[in-house]
């Protein structure tokens, strides 16, 4: 550039107008040590926790930076800086708590985990020993006659809404009373089903499917939420074509519109699941709790994940006379780990199916 | 097994909103019929009425009579879905089904129907239909391939291939070039003329050149005003269209003169 010698007056004029003076590149670390500096010492004198000073440096931080770049580099540019910053700081806070949770179950719950701890039920169990099987079983198959009553209404109810309905008077009350659904606090699912179990085979019912059917009312707003939106997503153009093609409507919708909502609607029906999984409180209403493996979902109480970890942290036992926790809290955690593995799976299962099924639309043009 | 197409006083309505008022017209068999007028004259709503496409959208209806060889399309005793089996459509943006092969793509109509194919009766017909919309030679290595992976004058012509497939009696085709580029145009129009021999077509176009360049007869449809029902102003061979139109207007649009 400095060969072109008769241009060099004018470049110089554009490069002054469009330049400005920016902050070094080390500006970030600089502050972020400077803050975290100031927290630490003002931590040592007041004797602050990690927690507090922690939350101090990012504030300073947060005010550091954009002040020091309004001074020098001007007003837009510490409206940007501060953007990031609290962006990042918002990101930040909402990921402390998910890893800190992970860590602890990790930390707390790895070491119960054990073969005896996966296959033994806690029949005739007393202080150490004992297990999840029964739990983890009545979990499986509470949550799979869930999704067995669930997926087939939800998935119906949505194609109804989307494909029959349409802004009917029907659908609307429908798609109105699927929001009210979806409010319903948890208890009060668990408590229809034992009313109307209680109504049905007298007052001493507990069995594992009306725990299903609790977790179904539960579930079902969730599917056919996800559900519609996704199938709302199939373009009207290949409903179209495939009318075009002297095809039924039902044959439309059974061939073209849910393969191709396909991905999208597992993807919803597993999150469904994995959100119902945790429920505690109607399985603790109607399925009851029990020490021993029960494989039936129509005869007796039935244990799972949930109710489990409750109960053994509520009643953990008796303390060992060598001193440390009692057995109880040990189990809980354990159990709380395998839940979540379970929950994570889940989602992971999710976004591979999700990936499978998915059209291949616009892979490759 | 081409048929001509007798329309008589025919009203179409959304709701009770009448967007076409009074079409009479014959289509003839064997033939290309071009319909030009502006948008929102209801060329396409017209269009859609010929195999009963029209109804799918709520709330819409028609008056009057589409004929096609002595059987009246709107008549009770008649079912829908066996009308759009013998009236194919191609629509404006190519929508090939995105989660089918090429292959599965030009079977669909078979498919769809649970028609059961034999392996070679099935490698048959997607040649002749590939062929048929002059498509065969740049896929027939990729048949597996999914049909969205295709340019988009490639989709509209396996759309074309698809519509042909299950042997329809008339190809209703509405605006199958508007988005594509001057070559795939020009690839389908030598496609049009081809399938004449075979076919009745009906096409919908904005591109007056075209309407010259593929039909025998045009068809003019215009809006006396805005928010009027749009309406068939002139109905003639397309050379006496071009040249010596029997409307003032209909000339003032071929020739630009709009308005």
């Amino acid at each position: 550039m400095s060969t072109s010698t008769p241009l060099e007056p004018e470049l110089d004029g554009l490069s002054e107008g469009l330049s400005t003076v920016r902050l070094p590149r080390a500006a970030v670390l600089l502050v972020a040590a400077l803050a975290v500096a100031v927290s630490g010492g003002l931590a040592l004198i007041l004797g602050w926790g990690l927690v507090g000073t922690v939350v101090l440096a990012v504030v300073l931080f947060d005010i550091g930076l954009p002040l020091w770049s309004r001074l020098v580099e001007g007003g837009r540019y510490a409206a940007d800086r501060l953007a990031t910053c609290l962006v990042y700081s918002a990101f930040a806070a909402v990921l402390v708590p998910l890893v800190w949770l992970i860590w602890l179950v990790l930390k707390n719950g790895l070491g119960a985990i054990d073969g005896e701890f996966l296959t033994y039920s806690m029949r005739g169990v007393v202080g150490e020993g004992g297990g999840i099987y029964h739990a983890l079983m009545g979990t499986l198959l509470v949550t799979l006659a869930t999704a067995v009553i669930s997926v087939p209404i939800g998935i119906f109810t949505a194609i109804y809404l989307v494909e029959y309905g349409k802004g009917n008077r029907l659908a609307r009350w429908t798609t109105f009373l699927v929001d009210v659904m979806t409010g319903i606090p948890s208890i009060v699912a668990g408590l229809f089903a034992l009313s109307l179990f209680v109504l049905i085979f007298g007052p001493a019912i507990r069995i594992g499917f009306a725990g299903s059917v609790a977790l179904s009312l539960l579930m079902i707003p969730t599917v056919v939420r996800s559900t519609e939106e996704m199938l709302r997503l199939v373009p009207s153009d290949l409903r179209e074509a495939s009318y075009a093609l002297g095809v039924p409507k039902w044959r439309t919708i059974a061939k073209i519109v849910l393969p191709t909502a396909l991905g999208g609607i597992v993807t919803g029906v597993v999150l469904a699941v994995s959100r119902v999984i945790g429920e505690t409180a109607p399985l603790l209403v109607v399925a009851g709790a029990t020490d021993s493996v029960n494989m039936n979902l129509f005869n007796g109480r039935m244990m799972t994940l949930p109710v489990y970890i409750y109960q053994q942290y509520s009643s953990p036992g008796i303390a060992p006379p060598t001193g440390g926790d009692p057995p109880g809290y040990a189990r809980a955690w354990g159990a709380a780990l395998v839940l979540i593995v379970i929950v994570m799976l889940l989602n992971l299962v999710a976004r591979v199916i999700g990936k499978i099924f998915a059209p291949p639309t616009e892979r490759r043009r | 097994m081409a048929k001509s197409i007798d329309v008589s006083d025919l009203n179409i309505y959304y709701g009770d909103f009448l967007a076409v008022e009074g079409v009479n017209m014959t289509i003839r068999s064997k033939a290309v019929t071009a319909f030009i007028g502006p948008s929102g004259c209801g060329k396409s709503t017209f269009l859609r009425t010929l195999n009963r496409m029209h109804e799918v959208i709520p709330g819409a209806r028609v008056e009057g009579k589409v004929v096609v060889s002595g059987q009246s399309l709107y008549d009770a005793a008649i079912d829908p879905v066996a009308v759009r089996r013998q009236i194919g459509m191609v629509f404006q943006r190519p929508n090939p089904f995105p989660t089918m092969s090429i292959y599965d793509n030009v079977l669909a109509g078979m498919r769809l129907n649970s028609k059961r194919l034999k392996k070679s009766d099935a490698d048959a017909i997607v040649e002749k239909s590939l062929k048929g919309a002059n498509l065969w030679n740049e896929v027939k290595d990729r048949l597996s391939k999914p049909g969205m992976g295709l340019s988009g004058g490639q989709q509209q012509r396996l759309c074309i291939a698809r519509a042909i497939a299950v042997e329809p009696e008339v190809l209703l085709m509405d605006e199958p070039c508007s988005a594509l580029d001057p070559i795939s145009t020009s690839a389908i129009e030598d496609l049009i003329h081809e399938l004449k021999s075979e076919y009745t077509i009906v096409i919908v176009t904005h591109n007056m050149q075209q309407a010259a360049r593929v039909s025998d007869d045009t068809g003019f449809f215009n809006l006396k005003a805005a928010g009027q029902p749009g309406h068939l102003v002139e109905f003639n061979p397309t050379t006496k269209m071009f040249t010596n139109p029997d409307e003032e207007s209909t000339e003032a649009y071929i020739s630009g003169r709009f308005g």
